[in-house]
C-alpha cells in the first residue's frame, strides 16, 4: 500500500493511520475535531467540569496510547466516545461511591414509558430563551436522568450516534438502548413540557 | 396487525415513529392513530421538539486553560512514547 496523497481534507481513517505511524499534527487534529464535544459528553455524565476535564485528557491519552488496538473498521468517534464514557462512569462511581451507578442495572421500574404532562409547548423555546438559559434548562433536565438513560440519550440525540453505534459504544444490545431511549426521551419530554407548556393550558383544550 | 392502535402501541413505537425507522404498514397505522388522537398527537409533537431542542445546541469552545492542559499532557505522552527511553 502507498500513502498516496490527497488534496481532500483528511478522514479520520487516514489520521489515525498517520499517527499510528507516529504524525503527532494527525493526532492533533483529531483531537481538535472531537475535544469539545467529549468534553460536553463527559460534563454531561459526570455533572462536574473537574471531572469533565480529568475525562477528557484520559480518554484522549488512552486513544493514543491504544492507536495500535483500535480496529480501522470501528468509527474512531465511536470508539472515542466508548473510552470517554467508560471513564465518566468510572468518575461517578468513585464520586457517589454509588455502586448502583451502572449500565447494566438501569434500575427500570417497570417497562411502561412515562407520559403526564399532556399540553403544547408555547411558542418556539429557541427563540423565547436566551441560549444561556436555554442551555442552563437543557442540562438541568439532562442531569436528573438516571446514568443509563442519560448516556443513551446522550449519544443518540445529543452526539447523533445511530442505535447500532450507540449499542457498541455502551456494549448494549439495541433493543436496550431503543427501549432506554424511548424512556429517556419521554422523561425529558415531560421535564420540558412543564416548563414550555402554554400557561393555563392542558389536555382538556384538545378534547 | 389489523386490530386498532391503542395510545399505549402509539407510546412503544413512538422513538421509532420518529426516527423514521419503522416499516411502511405500522408507520400508516401510527399516522392515522395521531389524526385521531389529540393526546397523542400532543406527546409526538412535544417529543419531537425535545429532540430537536437538544439537537439544535451546538458544543461550546472548550475553555482554553483546559485545551492548553489538554494540549500538554498529549505533548508529554507523545514525547514519551516517540523517545523511547523511560529513566
Ligand atoms: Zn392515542
Amino acid at each position: 500500500m502507498d500513502a498516496a496523497e490527497t488534496s481532500l481534507p483528511m478522514d479520520d481513517v487516514a489520521l489515525v493511520e498517520r499517527a499510528r505511524q507516529g504524525d503527532a499534527a494527525s493526532f492533533s487534529e483529531l483531537v481538535s475535531r472531537y475535544d469539545r464535544k467529549i468534553y460536553r459528553l463527559a460534563r454531561h455524565i459526570t455533572n462536574s467540569d473537574e471531572d469533565a476535564e480529568d475525562v477528557l485528557q484520559e480518554a484522549f491519552l488512552k486513544a493514543y496510547e491504544h492507536l495500535d488496538g483500535f480496529q480501522g473498521n470501528a468509527k474512531f468517534y465511536t470508539w472515542l466516545v466508548r473510552i470517554a464514557v467508560n471513564e465518566s462512569l468510572m468518575k461517578l462511581r468513585k464520586r457517589k461511591s454509588d455502586r448502583t451507578v451502572s449500565l447494566d442495572e438501569p434500575a427500570e421500574n417497570g417497562d411502561e414509558p412515562m407520559v403526564r404532562e399532556i399540553a403544547v409547548w408555547d411558542g418556539n423555546p429557541e427563540q423565547q430563551y436566551s441560549s444561556d438559559e436555554l442551555r442552563a434548562i437543557l442540562d438541568k433536565a439532562i442531569a436528573n436522568l438516571k446514568p443509563a438513560f442519560r448516556t443513551v440519550f446522550l449519544l443518540r440525540d445529543v452526539e447523533e450516534l445511530s442505535t447500532e453505534e450507540t449499542a457498541a459504544a455502551l456494549d448494549l444490545s439495541v433493543p436496550a438502548v431503543k427501549s432506554r431511549l424511548l424512556r429517556a426521551r419521554l422523561e425529558l419530554r415531560e421535564r420540558l413540557t412543564r416548563i414550555f407548556k402554554k400557561k393555563g393550558d392542558d389536555v382538556f383544550a384538545y378534547l | 396487525m389489523t386490530f386498532l392502535l391503542t395510545c399505549k402501541d402509539f407510546l412503544h413505537e413512538l422513538s421509532d415513529y420518529l426516527d423514521g425507522t419503522c416499516d411502511p404498514e405500522l408507520r400508516s397505522k401510527l399516522e392515522k392513530h395521531i389524526n385521531e388522537c389529540p393526546n397523542c398527537w400532543v406527546i409526538c409533537d412535544t417529543s419531537n421538539k425535545t429532540i430537536q431542542v437538544y439537537r439544535g445546541m451546538d458544543p461550546q469552545p472548550i475553555p482554553q486553560e483546559i485545551h492548553d492542559r489538554l494540549m500538554g499532557a498529549i505533548q508529554k505522552k507523545m514525547a514519551g512514547k516517540c523517545g523511547g527511553s523511560s529513566a
